[in-house]
């Protein structure tokens, strides 16, 4: 059963107290990012309903909303998920040939997980970090001016923390 | 070395912190507001210094605040529209990161002269790391007197909250923020009326961007008129331009707006030119909305000018000759590029984030995308150069936002300064497919714009 622990029903409290009284609608993205966070790093029906019960929404006032914005996983995804940004400026600096390197690597494609479930590879749009292409997004962090060699750390890296 | 105003402290050690930054002459310009001016005086420093909106849009900040509605009881908001998303743009992530308590100084001011009592500052979903900086920045402020009741004596109550998006590049429309902010897609709103009268849960609300918000800071330092002294005409101030592509050095850059579009890319102090020597073949100044220009007439505006980096001299003939400021996300492309890849890039980045809800943008964006990528890959016909162009006419000015210009304008730059190189691919299919894939260059030399003096 999908349940936040009570440190995080706190900090929805908090979020809601953000807003004037009558408008906890608006903590709708907060709390869903912080579901996310909470629960494997996707949304599934169980989770959207319990976010619905604890802002006192219809559960289709959180359906419509996660589906629309890019960054809430409607399906589970791998322990890292790697968010290669693929537009113009870091396709300028060479984003292809790193996406390419990382399909290789990992031996899967773009959207999908490897197999001991440690991996997803994502594209995405701009990210906002095109004077530090090509680069993407680990987790909350930006790893920029990724290189082959980079790329092949940041993957050992990830290896090193789940042993 | 030009003049720096938002970035001047940016070398200090430490000045991301309160202690260090209010040790340099932080939240002097907050004082100087809140004890010894009223909010109209502000509001008219912000007229004097002829601050346009940083955001993109450039329209004058002390007249969109004017208009701001003043109902009787009813709650006024300011927004802070940090939702950056725009590619080629990475100039406010600069600031929020390592300048915080500027924009945090900023707001205060703004708030201040709107009469709003409640901040929100909506930050896209993907800066995932800034909330906390921001948060931290917003509590040390708070700790030393500068935001909740009575902030310094002044009689002025303030609170700030950030408000984290999710992946939604339409939220930088400020429509699409508002709703976005009150739990809901970001689905752009049909206007009037403005936010100005009904914003932020229907009552009177600001939406400005984050640079526009924290320029307030050294307009109150140095005085209205003596930032309109920087500059030229209409283009008053300094402006931070972000600089990507193929270029020495990317970065973000302070600049006046008097120096020459081939001073920036050129000079030691900004850009620094382009890299193993390559010559220049294009530019898109400010953001992938607005049109590419090829580099011969980068340089020289449509009478003949030199081109300087000012909203008038960059929009300097129209889309014919010229290109516009917009967000200041400056890309840069080398004799290499593909204009023709880049152009697809971008159109599928605004297929991708279209709200959908006007059929030209939803229907179009994706139509555009097919047909470039048909012409990318060799598989194009020479009409389709031509649907091409009928289809982002049909997009552009026909949506609920902008988002449908923004898509549009790079697709008809790109056919009307490139059109040998789309048709370059339609007529060498074997090629385009193999430099598609990135493993060779054109076996034809492709139509290089002419290169600086």
């Amino acid at each position: 059963m999908v349940q936040f622990s009570e440190e995080k029903l706190n900090k929805v409290k908090e979020i809601i107290a953000r807003y004037p009284d009558g408008k906890q609608k608006s903590a709708l993205l907060p709390v869903l990012h912080l579901a996310q966070e909470t629960f494997d790093g996707w949304l599934s029906s169980e989770t959207m309903d319990y976010v619905a019960t604890l802002l006192h929404l219809e559960p289709i006032e959180v359906y419509e909303v996660a589906t629309f914005y890019s960054m809430y996983n409607l399906a589970p995804v791998g322990k890292y998920v790697f968010e290669v940004c693929q537009t113009g400026p870091c396709m300028l600096r060479g984003s292809d040939d790193i996406i390419a390197y990382i399909r290789q690597t990992l031996g899967i494609n773009v959207g999908e997980t490897t197999a001991d479930g440690l991996f997803t590879l994502k594209t995405v749009e701009c990210l906002g970090a095109c004077g530090y292409a090509p680069m993407m997004q680990l987790g909350k962090h930006y790893r920029e001016h990724l290189t082959p060699a980079k790329v092949d750390e940041i993957i050992a890296e990830c290896r090193a923390k789940h042993a | 070395m030009g003049r720096k105003l938002l970035l001047d402290k940016a070398h200090i050690p430490g000045i991301r912190y309160y202690d260090t930054y209010r040790g340099n002459g932080g939240y002097a310009a907050a004082e100087k507001a809140l004890k010894g001016m009223t909010p109209d005086q502000v509001l008219d420093e912000v007229k004097k210094s002829g601050l346009r909106g940083r955001g993109g849009a450039g329209f004058p900040t002390g007249m969109k605040w004017s208009f701001i509605a003043k109902p009787e009881g009813v709650p006024r908001y300011l927004v802070c529209n940090a939702d950056e998303s725009e590619p080629g743009t990475f100039k406010d992530r600069y600031l929020m990161e390592f300048i915080p308590h500027i924009l945090i100084e900023g707001l205060i001011i703004s708030s201040y002269t709107l009469g709003a009592n409640t901040c929100y500052i909506y930050i896209r979903g993907e800066y995932a790391w800034i909330p906390e900086i921001l948060e931290e920045a917003i509590a040390d402020a708070k700790k030393n007197g500068w935001l909740g009741k009575n902030i310094q004596g002044s009689g002025f109550d303030l609170e700030i909250y950030v408000q984290r998006g999710a992946g939604a590049y339409i939220c930088g429309e400020e429509t699409a923020l508002i709703e976005s902010l009150e739990g809901k897609r970001g689905n752009p709103r049909i206007k009037p009326p403005f936010p100005a009268v009904k914003g932020l849960w229907q009552s009177p609300t600001v939406v400005n961007n984050v640079e526009t918000l924290a320029a307030v800071v050294p307009i109150l330092n140095i005085g209205g008129e003596e930032y309109a002294k920087i500059g030229i005409g209409k283009s008053t101030g300094t402006k931070l331009i972000s600089a990507c592509g193929n270029i020495n050095k990317p970065g973000v850059y302070e600049i006046e707006m008097n120096i020459s579009v081939e001073e920036f890319i050129y000079s030691e102090e900004y850009c620094g030119g382009i890299p193993n020597g390559k010559r220049l073949k294009a530019c898109i100044p400010g953001g992938s909305s607005v049109p590419i220009l090829p580099a011969n007439l980068l340089f020289k505006t449509a009478k003949g000018d030199t081109r300087m980096m000012t909203y008038e001299s960059l929009s300097d003939g129209g889309f014919a000759t010229g290109t516009m400021m917009g967000s200041g996300g400056f890309i840069v492309l080398d004799e290499d590029q593909c204009v023709v890849k880049n152009t697809l890039t971008f159109a599928r980045f605004y297929r991708h984030e279209s709200c959908g809800q006007c059929s030209p943008c939803r229907e179009g964006t994706g139509w555009m995308e097919k047909v470039l990528k048909n012409i990318e890959t060799g598989k194009g016909k020479m009409s389709d150069i031509d649907l091409l162009w009928d289809i982002q006419r049909k997009i552009e000015g026909n949506t609920i936002c902008p988002l449908g210009d923004a898509a549009a304008w790079p697709v008809a730059a790109a056919i009307r300064h490139f059109r040998d190189e789309f048709e370059w691919h339609i007529t060498h299919p074997e090629e385009a497919q193999v430099r598609n894939f990135g493993l060779a260059h054109y076996a034809d030399p492709l139509p290089v714009a002419a290169v600086p003096a």
